[in-house]
């Protein structure tokens, strides 16, 4: 049976993982190469580099953090953050990125997910949609979570799937940071209407949260990325409580 | 040792490259057919549409299996496991290398089955019987998947794996092998299938 992932994102900033809450605030949290081995060691099934300021400085990935961890880590590596064109996309993947995350780039060029798909094939194509409940629907923001998209998330998802994404990056900004729990409503509605994995971000603060956005709200991988560089709990110990509660995990 | 790793544009080797590398195995692309008879060893990579292979003509083809027949190990990974096979229904027009018996063909088409397709994620290895690619590691294993085709259950079968049904994993006849999962990607468990696949060459 397919294992429910536990990814753990890396926010880096300046080549230094930084978490904030809301997507503001951000604090240091560490060496990425350093956390990335930790993660590793403890059962990580994938990890995510996103390069949280290069949209708004319009500056590309840092292809030297990439290497740094993609180096000694034989596991799938995803980076995301100011891919904005194909020459983006290509650097990140020759520094060592299994697959590149599209974000703000994918809402102003959508056909660059199809640009992409045809290059590295689906598999190395995530869209990353950063939504925010607004009047009982799921509104898609864009620029690290400060422009809305005139999108809403459902809809766009299933559009990203048909111009050849191969996953769906879902982040609440409402619960993003917040440890409050996932939102189960706004990852279900996306699981259901796309054939493609979801993997849910934003809100991870206990281990049972995991459990509910994994039966509730029907991922197909959970995202976090503060619970863990605080070691707050450890991957390990996390992929156990979800085994004891019969989700199926690799141990 | 000198490791073909052949290159036809279906995806990105770098991660392939590395975990060799890791491994301590110098691998080279080869520019013709003719640079494979250096070759001590044979490994086809592949991500994406079998269409992709189209890349690999008559000449890769008899190149290779002329070095296949001379005894070189060959590998297969995700799309370049199901080119061993005789075709794949995802470009029927295509022949693959012909080296196993059987058609590939896309997941969720026998029915029933509720599951997502594509298959992205981690999940195990159901060893069938002893082989030496499989060697050190126990049934039960998980590996990284990501793929919509599969390669049929047939007496080459070395591990299945369970997406909705169970399909080829890990494929072994003599010196040719193949898995459906990418072992670059795999942890721990992947390398040792690299290793295994090492130590035949």
């Amino acid at each position: 049976m397919l294992s429910k992932r536990i990814i753990a994102c890396l926010d880096v900033r300046d080549g230094q993982v930084v978490k904030g809450i809301n997507f503001e605030g951000l604090r240091t949290a560490g060496d990425p190469a350093e956390l990335a081995r930790r993660y590793n060691v403890e059962g990580v099934d994938e990890l995510v580099i996103l390069d949280i300021t290069a949209t708004i400085e319009r500056r590309r990935a840092l292809a030297d953090t990439i290497r740094a961890v993609a180096r000694e880590l034989f596991i799938p590596l995803a980076v995301g953050g100011g891919i904005r064109t194909e020459a983006d996309a290509a650097a990140a993947v020759d520094a060592g990125a299994d697959k590149v995350s599209l974000n703000t780039a994918a809402l102003s060029n959508p056909a660059l997910i199809t640009t992409l798909a045809e290059r590295y094939g689906s598999q190395a194509v995530v869209v990353a949609i950063d939504a925010k409940e607004e009047n009982g629907r799921f509104a898609v923001y864009a620029r690290s979570g400060q422009a809305a998209a005139s999108r809403e998330a459902v809809e766009w998802a299933r559009e990203a799937e048909s111009r050849g994404a191969g996953e769906i990056l879902l982040t609440s900004i409402d619960r993003d940071g917040t440890k409050v729990g996932f939102d189960c409503a706004l990852t279900s509605a996306v699981s259901r209407a796309v054939s493609i994995p979801v993997i849910a971000s934003g809100g991870a603060g206990t281990l049972a949260h995991f459990v509910d956005v994994f039966t509730a709200g029907r991922a197909d991988a959970a995202l976090a990325a503060s619970i863990f560089h605080y070691a707050e709990t450890s991957v390990a110990a996390l992929k156990q409580h979800l085994h004891q509660h019969g989700v199926p995990v690799r141990l | 040792m000198a490791i073909a790793l052949i290159d036809y544009r279906a995806g990105n080797l770098t991660s392939v490259r590395k975990a060799f590398a890791a491994l301590g195995a110098d691998l080279v692309t080869p520019e013709t057919p003719a640079d494979l008879d250096t070759a001590e060893a044979i490994v086809v990579p592949g991500v994406g549409h079998f269409g992709a292979t189209r890349a690999l003509g008559t000449d890769w083809i008899e190149g290779i299996l002329a070095r296949v027949g001379e005894g070189r190990p060959l590998l297969g990974i995700c799309l370049g496991m199901q080119w061993l096979f005789e075709g794949s229904e995802e470009a029927p027009d295509l022949p693959g290398l012909g080296l196993l018996s059987g058609r590939c063909y896309r997941l969720g088409d026998a029915g029933q089955s509720a599951v997502k397709v594509p298959h992205v994620g981690w999940n195990a290895l159901e060893l069938q019987r002893d082989a030496s690619i499989v060697e050190g590691i126990p049934s039960g294993a998980q590996v990284y998947f990501t793929h919509s085709y599969v390669a049929p259950v047939t007496g080459d079968s070395v591990a299945l794996t369970d997406h909705g049904e169970r399909f080829s994993s890990i494929v072994q006849r003599g010196h040719v092998a193949g898995v459906q999962f990418h072992p670059e990607k795999s942890g721990e468990v992947g390398l040792q299938v690299l290793r295994n696949f090492l130590s035949l060459a």
